[in-house]
């Protein structure tokens, strides 16, 4: 019994990671179609500006400060993320609209540099980011069942992330033109909205979210220049299985891999688990080939 | 009317392809030992990138997965070599993991006929069946990129994972004999070059074939315009099962090749940058042309091989970059940019006969 609440937390823990990482991806390939394998290195960027981060409180404040230096990583991770992102859009991707498969090779190749240039700063080993002392220990929820509560902190960030996500979208004028360019393009810029705007704020948008995977990351342990490249497969596969268009498909999407991932690798064994989660997905797209939630649309191709 | 097939081009692209084969048999004779190899190594990559321009370039189906295909068909041959290196007793790997007898699915591959037949057909089927539960239901585009990469990991996972069957991350090593004759020999060697160069030019040759027959034309066909196919009365999603599994038993009969030139197959090679490591060769070679393919791969090898042994920090950085440039500026890769210029001289000419762009608008 006790068990199986730990796994099903560590399930829970999993699909979060997995839901920040696929929410940034799941808007830009739905509103864009563009894929962007880059964004494992966004995550890795965030990583690495909460370590920078830690290093300045460091050195040049008093101890006692040092713990709060993580409440201040995570707008710090996000803000470089974006900044990236956003120089990324505005001289890679926005050549590549309506050209998907080259925008995912081209992402690919802008990743491998950035991977590179992380190994070239940073080091190739990996480095420890110290985590901050009041996320030690753990929640005592009975007998033998403790929720660390690093686990817990991630969560919750997510869940707010998820929130200012949602508002930002269906509660916000920029979110509205969001879903009027993913809807439809050309109606929307004949109404007015700049694409190019709505596109390149979007695409910076889901690139500070995954700086701020990143940060959240480097709770769980040390980081290194091919962070992203362990997360960036999971999270496209949880949008082809969430489908794209709706925040609950990603939902549905991290929710379904992360929960069967965790609990098949404790079942079976972990590279097993692996295919089973595989297998399952493949067999669930066999019923629903465009995901858990498809955008109706008329148009063909 | 039938338009006569002996133009003054065409017979000059034949000689030109005569003289490049010669060229190939001929390598031995002009290449130290250590270039020969290297050679023949880049000549197994060239088939894996006919397969994959096969499927990318002509059917307009983008697999990240062909790592994979080429993996498998390396260890079915490497289980051969394995058996045959140790002389009827057991694997050293798999006594070291604990294992009393020689597990079921390893027998037959004590036999090179097997071995061959299983390195080309399971890579096939594979792919046959991942095309069947996809392009039967219309996953296609970047879906179907992605789930070829997921398969990737899986691979590479499994294959880690039961290290008693497979040797682990180690791989499989130490052969020292195919067919009899000693592997590291070097005119078993040079036989070998010659067998890679032989089954890269008929592999060559039936892709061409395959490409300029009907079924080619349907294949570009659902390239352009896979629903217009369809409304025609084609069933696209057979062909590009076939395609798929024509693509991936080339991809398996090229890691059968690779292995016997390397002398090693370990999941790292199989992993998820060889797989689009192999995607690039095609990308900068030209996608949509047989000889960009093969002369994508050998080219690109050979420089990541300079680069990499002078600065071998960089070689990432000029990946990147390459992988960058070709999608933007050359999207037809460098055998798109010869072309190019052929039909701007013929602009200039008067004779312009410009394809129609995106024929779907």
């Amino acid at each position: 019994m006790t068990v199986y609440i730990t796994q099903l937390f560590n399930g829970l823990s999993v699909s979060s990671i997995l839901l920040l990482i696929a929410l940034g991806l799941a808007i830009t390939f739905g509103l864009m179609n563009v894929i962007n394998m880059a964004h494992g290195e966004l995550i890795m960027i965030g990583a690495y500006a909460t370590y920078v981060t830690q290093n300045i409180f460091k050195s040049a404040l008093p101890d006692s400060m040092f713990s709060t230096y993580f409440i201040l990583a995570i707008p710090v991770s996000f803000a470089v993320a974006f900044v990236v992102g956003l120089l990324l859009e505005t001289t890679l991707i926005r050549h590549l609209y309506g050209r998907p498969l080259d925008s995912l090779l081209a992402t690919w190749g802008v990743g491998l540099a950035l991977q590179q240039l992380a190994r070239s700063i940073f080091g190739a080993p990996n480095v420890g980011v110290t985590s901050p002392t009041w996320l030690d220990g753990g929640l005592t929820v009975m007998e033998g069942v403790v929720l660390p509560y690093k686990r817990l902190f991630i969560i919750g960030l997510v869940a707010v992330c998820l929130v200012a996500m949602y508002l930002y979208i269906y509660r916000s004028h920029a979110g509205r033109n969001m879903r009027a360019v993913m809807q439809n393009r050309d109606m929307a810029a004949c109404l007015g909205i700049s694409t190019r705007r709505v596109d390149a704020t979007t695409f910076a948008i889901g690139s500070g979210i995954a700086g701020i995977a990143g940060c959240a990351l480097t709770l769980m342990g040390p980081i290194g220049p091919s962070l992203g490249t362990y997360y960036i497969v999971d999270a496209f596969m949880v949008v082809v299985l969430g489908g794209v268009g709706k925040l609950v498909g990603t939902l549905f999407g991290a929710f379904g891999i992360g929960m069967t991932n965790t609990l098949f690798e404790y079942w079976t064994t972990a590279s097993l688990g692996k295919v089973l989660v595989f297998i399952c997905i493949v067999a669930f797209l066999q019923w629903r080939p465009k995901g858990f939630i498809a955008m109706r649309t008329r148009s063909l191709d | 009317m039938k338009s006569n097939p002996w133009t003054a081009a065409r017979i000059w692209t034949l000689i030109g392809y005569a003289a490049a084969s010669a060229a190939l048999f001929a390598a031995p004779l002009y290449l130290s030992d250590f270039r020969l190899n290297l050679l023949a190594k880049f000549l197994a990559f060239a088939i894996v990138a006919l397969g994959l321009d096969l499927i990318w370039g002509y059917t307009g189906i983008l697999s990240l997965g062909h790592g994979v295909f080429f993996g498998l068909g390396g260890y079915a041959m490497a289980m051969y070599l394995k058996l045959e290196a140790s002389g009827g007793r057991m694997p050293d790997f798999m006594e070291w993991s604990g294992l009393t007898a020689l597990p079921a699915f390893w027998k037959p591959f004590e036999s090179l006929g097997f071995a061959f037949a299983a390195g080309i057909l399971i890579p096939g089927l594979l792919a046959l069946f991942l095309g069947y539960v996809t392009f039967r239901n219309r996953i296609r585009g970047v879906y179907f990129t992605i789930l070829t990469q997921a398969l990737v990991i899986i691979a590479t996972t499994l294959l880690i994972g039961q290290q008693a069957y497979t040797g682990g991350t180690n791989g499989v090593t130490g052969y020292s004999k195919i067919a009899g004759y000693s592997i590291s020999n070097p005119d078993t060697k040079q036989m070998l070059y010659w067998i890679t160069a032989a089954f890269l030019i008929v592999a060559f040759i039936v892709c061409r074939f395959l490409v300029a027959s009907r079924f080619g034309k349907v294949l570009r066909a659902i390239r352009d315009g896979e629903n217009r196919v369809r409304f025609i009365g084609y069933n696209p999603a057979l062909y590009q099962m076939t395609a798929f599994a024509i693509s991936g038993a080339l991809a398996g009969l090229a890691g059968m090749l690779f292995i016997l030139h390397v002398g090693i197959i370990s999941p790292s090679m199989l992993g998820i940058v060889p797989s689009i490591e192999m995607v690039l060769w095609v990308a900068i070679g030209g996608r949509g042309t047989m000889i960009g393919a093969v002369l994508g791969a050998v080219l690109m090898n050979w420089g990541k091989s300079e680069i990499s042994a002078q600065y071998p920090d960089a070689w990432l950085f000029v990946m990147g970059a390459l992988f960058v440039v070709v999608v933007v500026f050359l999207p037809n890769g460098v055998a798109g940019l010869f072309s190019r210029l052929t039909s701007i001289k013929r602009r200039v000419t008067g004779h312009d006969q410009e394809a129609v762009r995106n024929p779907a608008v």
